[in-house]
């Protein structure tokens, strides 16, 4: 993989942050930069074929058809799921989580009903679990993390004893960097009768995730994070579940037909596809996921391996500070740290001085933050596009803000 | 990164002189900024002229918000607590001095925040408080 290639391939590196001064941009984890491909894909959809999906009968309306359709295709076989039924457009990883814990969770979990979430969750997939707790009663038990930064799986079998309905976990966490043992987690929920989810956020853009392999009954993830666009999300569902749901919103698209009191459904996917998509957007995610695929996520995964491998190793050299998480084997493109003396915000805001983008707080994971007793943290993270040059300049910059802070 | 980070920020980051606890105390306010777990507490005591003859803030969180903390009781010290309620967030940032991007502004005037809400005797402090 030629990384000096590829980053020619991402316009955003062309500019100074200001003058002079280069941007190294370590902060994928919240959004990657896009590739020309994809903005020149969004661009020409507008320019030559915007229209209404669906129904349609003119040309245009035909073409944005396609073109919706052809990026589920596209998904479809990215994840290998077996259908494009099992595909459904959302608006990103927070909205797939929400829609499971609003239809399955709520027609199909009773009060006392457990559901099983990590330690280590983004809001993303605490909070609408916290809201149908409230509203049904449901039980809520977490996979504690050990001190090494990993899940406690001794942990987690003990909790299946107790008969949950659902297991719902992070692939990959967006703070410590931990790839869960996704596979194992699957099968030991299937064994116990439950149910899983998988918040792919930051493992679909990583490393190949493949949905008949990992056996997961539902898989979430963002196209904004795999060089895509903003605004398009996508929730995997296996089939049979997926049609035992009730809809999520209501509104044109998601029906079959319509009665002044009452609808019958559409058939999936589009039953849970309410209003407008995001068209322009599928063009865009269809691009990005055809550039990932030809540079190869075999590829992305070990450039990532090998950054992370030797950020840490120089992160490891610095005593004032302490990165969290496991040791690169067990870890992904992510390395969130503290700062002896020194705020986040004051390390990012130096950092920034010098054209480096980290991002600095709890990283909308409060209670791991809790649990590690620090308020917040500073986090580099890394993709396809960065080099062990800008592992150095991190470096650098943090013995820069060491040298202000004194 | 001295346009952002004067001295007299690090300095009294570094060095605050309005650093303590008052107790007893008849204003006594705290709160916290969710985004980056800044949180500041403020200890005033008022004299019979509603005068502010002692003032103390505590917490922990990034170089502005501390030093804007310890500016701001500096400032306050001798003010009637009518005066405090007129404080705005512009002479936050002017005795700061430097211009601030939407995220640090919350850093900045977290302590006016507080200060005003305990001033004011609100149960909990809003950012309507620091609007202007």
């Amino acid at each position: 993989m030629d990384v000096e290639e590829i980053r020619k391939d991402f316009p955003i590196f062309k500019r100074e942050v200001r003058p002079g001064i280069p941007l190294v941009y370590l902060d994928s984890t919240a959004t990657s930069q896009k590739p020309t491909s994809v903005i020149e894909a969004m661009n020409d959809y507008y320019q030559y074929h915007n229209a209404n999906v669906h129904r349609g009968i003119h040309t245009l309306a035909e073409e944005a058809t396609q073109a919706y359709e052809a990026s589920r295709q596209r998904v479809t076989d990215f994840i290998n799921a077996r259908s494009p039924r099992e595909v459904i457009f959302t608006r990103n990883t927070t909205e797939s989580i929400n829609m499971v814990a609003l239809t399955w969770g709520r027609t199909f979990l009773n009060e006392d009903d457990l559901v099983i979430l990590t330690e280590m969750e983004h809001h993303s997939n605490l909070v609408p679990w916290q809201i149908l707790a409230a509203e049904k009663g449901i039980r809520l038990e977490f996979i504690p993390i050990t001190q090494a930064g990993l899940l406690d799986l001794e942990e987690y079998r003990k909790l299946l004893e107790q008969m949950p309905r659902l297991v719902s976990f992070t692939h990959m966490s967006n703070v410590l960097g931990t790839i869960n043992p996704a596979k194992e987690i699957v099968q030991l929920a299937h064994q116990a009768g439950a149910i899983t989810l998988i918040d792919g956020a930051q493992s679909v853009p990583h490393f190949p995730v493949d949905v008949e392999d990992l056996d997961t009954d539902f898989l979430a993830f963002s196209a904004h994070k795999i060089c895509g666009p903003t605004g398009i999300g996508i929730l995997y569902g296996k089939l049979n579940i997926l049609a035992e749901m009730p809809p999520f919103l209501g509104g044109g698209e998601m029906i079959k037909r319509v009665f002044l009191r009452s609808f019958i459904p559409n058939e999936l996917p589009h039953k849970f596809e309410a209003g407008t998509p995001a068209i322009a957007e599928s063009v865009g995610l269809h691009a990005a996921l055809d550039y990932v695929h030809h540079v190869g996520m075999e590829k992305i995964e070990a450039h990532e391996k090998e950054i992370i491998s030797y950020a840490l190793e120089r992160l490891d050299e610095i005593t004032w500070i302490h990165v969290l998480g496991p040791q690169a084997k067990y870890k992904g493109g992510v390395a969130a740290f503290t700062f002896e003396g020194v705020h986040p915000h004051d390390v990012a805001q130096v950092l920034d001085q010098t054209g480096i983008a980290v991002r600095a707080g709890h990283h909308c994971a409060m209670p791991l933050h809790e649990k590690f007793n620090i308020p917040a943290t500073t986090r580099a993270s890394f993709y396809l596009y960065n080099t062990l040059d800008e592992v150095d300049k991190l470096i650098d910059g943090l013995y820069k803000v060491k040298k202000f802070f004194g | 990164m001295d346009d952002l980070y004067r001295e007299l920020i690090i300095d009294r980051y570094k060095n605050p002189h309005f650093r303590g606890a008052l107790e007893p105390n008849d204003i006594s306010f705290e709160d916290d900024n969710p985004l980056c777990g800044d949180h500041i507490r403020i200890d005033l005591r008022v004299d019979e002229n509603g005068v502010v003859s002692e003032v103390a803030f505590d917490g922990h969180g990034c170089a502005i918000s501390q030093a804007s903390a310890d500016l701001l009781a500096e400032s306050v010290l001798g003010k009637s607590l009518d005066y405090i309620k007129q404080v705005s967030k512009q002479d936050v940032l002017d005795m700061l001095g430097i211009e601030l991007g939407p995220v640090r502004l919350k850093c900045a005037l977290l302590s006016l925040k507080v200060l005003k809400a305990g001033v004011y005797g609100l149960g909990e402090a809003s950012d309507d408080l620091v609007e202007n």
